[in-house]
């Protein structure tokens, strides 16, 4: 069954606010190998400038995750997310995500389209702070493979 | 920290080789939140037609862009970091697991004076990201 193309333009209600801790910085920069001790010592990070330590560039990816839930337990899109492969990913930074950050992340389905049997998804994920300042700006593209494929 | 008057067009960053063990694996999952078993259970990768156990995507993504934070100097400068998911990267069992090895240069300076950061990341010779690029903010220097 192809996906539900007047999904494309639908947003979600922004998540309940996701508090960006010291420790879960520094074991994302462990897990991918970042060694700069601005994602560990807050001294560190402060003599760079930033206000307290600052997480690595694809740190957005755990609060990203946490609302495709969203999509996945929607029973009128349908996705059968055994058939989902992730496309593409890319992050743009208003800001880095700093320690004591509390985020929201607002869902946007930008596109539903469907190229050589396999369903395309555009998702956009606006991360914010709870006063609506930008932060990070998640794309992302889900491809759902074809019965077919 | 590098600055902007040190950085030309063409400057190729020190490449960079990095190895993946499914303790790796394991490791980032439970940091990023991705559980999807095809990054730890060998017989869920084998049911769904996959060469094994393979690396998540982001897991890539990240390894791969430490090319661009370590020379940059500050994870800070990288204002815009994209990537698309190619070929997987199986991890074996084994205390060697998989080597991604990793280039990147400079393509061009923006309008806005960031410099755009072209990367390419392979295992076993084939590229696993496509059309992988930073954008990076740097300081002016004197």
């Amino acid at each position: 069954m192809p996906l539900d193309q007047s999904f494309a333009g639908r947003s979600y209600p922004p998540s309940p606010p996701y508090e960006v801790g010291r420790e879960k910085i520094r074991e994302f920069a462990d897990a991918v190998g970042e060694a700069s001790p601005v994602h560990r010592d807050p001294e560190a990070a402060r003599a760079a400038g930033y206000k307290d330590v600052i997480a690595p560039p694809t740190f957005a990816v755990v609060l990203s995750l946490k609302v495709n839930d969203l999509l996945i337990d929607d029973p009128d899109l349908g996705l059968d997310y055994g058939r989902v492969v992730h496309g593409d990913q890319s992050f743009v930074h208003h800001r880095p995500i700093t320690a004591g950050d509390r985020l929201r992340v607002e869902l946007h389905v930008d596109g539903v389209t469907t190229r050589m049997g396999n369903d395309m998804l555009a998702l956009r994920a606006e991360i914010t702070t709870e006063d609506g300042e930008p932060v990070t700006t998640a794309k992302s593209t889900l491809v759902v493979r074809g019965e077919n494929a | 920290m590098i600055t902007a008057s040190e950085v030309s067009v063409g400057d190729q960053l020190p490449p960079l080789s990095v190895r993946v063990t499914r303790a790796d694996l394991i490791r980032y999952a439970g940091a990023s939140g991705d559980f999807n078993p095809i990054h730890w259970n060998e017989r869920f990768a084998d049911e769904v037609g996959l060469p094994g156990v393979i690396a998540h995507g982001m897991l890539t993504m990240g390894l791969a862009g430490r090319i661009v934070t370590e020379w940059a100097g500050d994870p800070g400068a990288v204002v815009e970091y994209g990537v698309r998911f190619g070929r997987p990267v199986p991890v074996p069992d084994d205390a060697e697991g998989a080597l991604i090895e990793v280039t990147a240069k400079v393509a061009k300076v923006l309008e806005d004076g960031t410099f755009k950061i072209t990367v390419t990341a392979s295992f076993e010779g084939k590229s696993v990201l496509g059309g992988a690029s930073a954008r990076v903010r740097l300081p002016q220097g004197l």
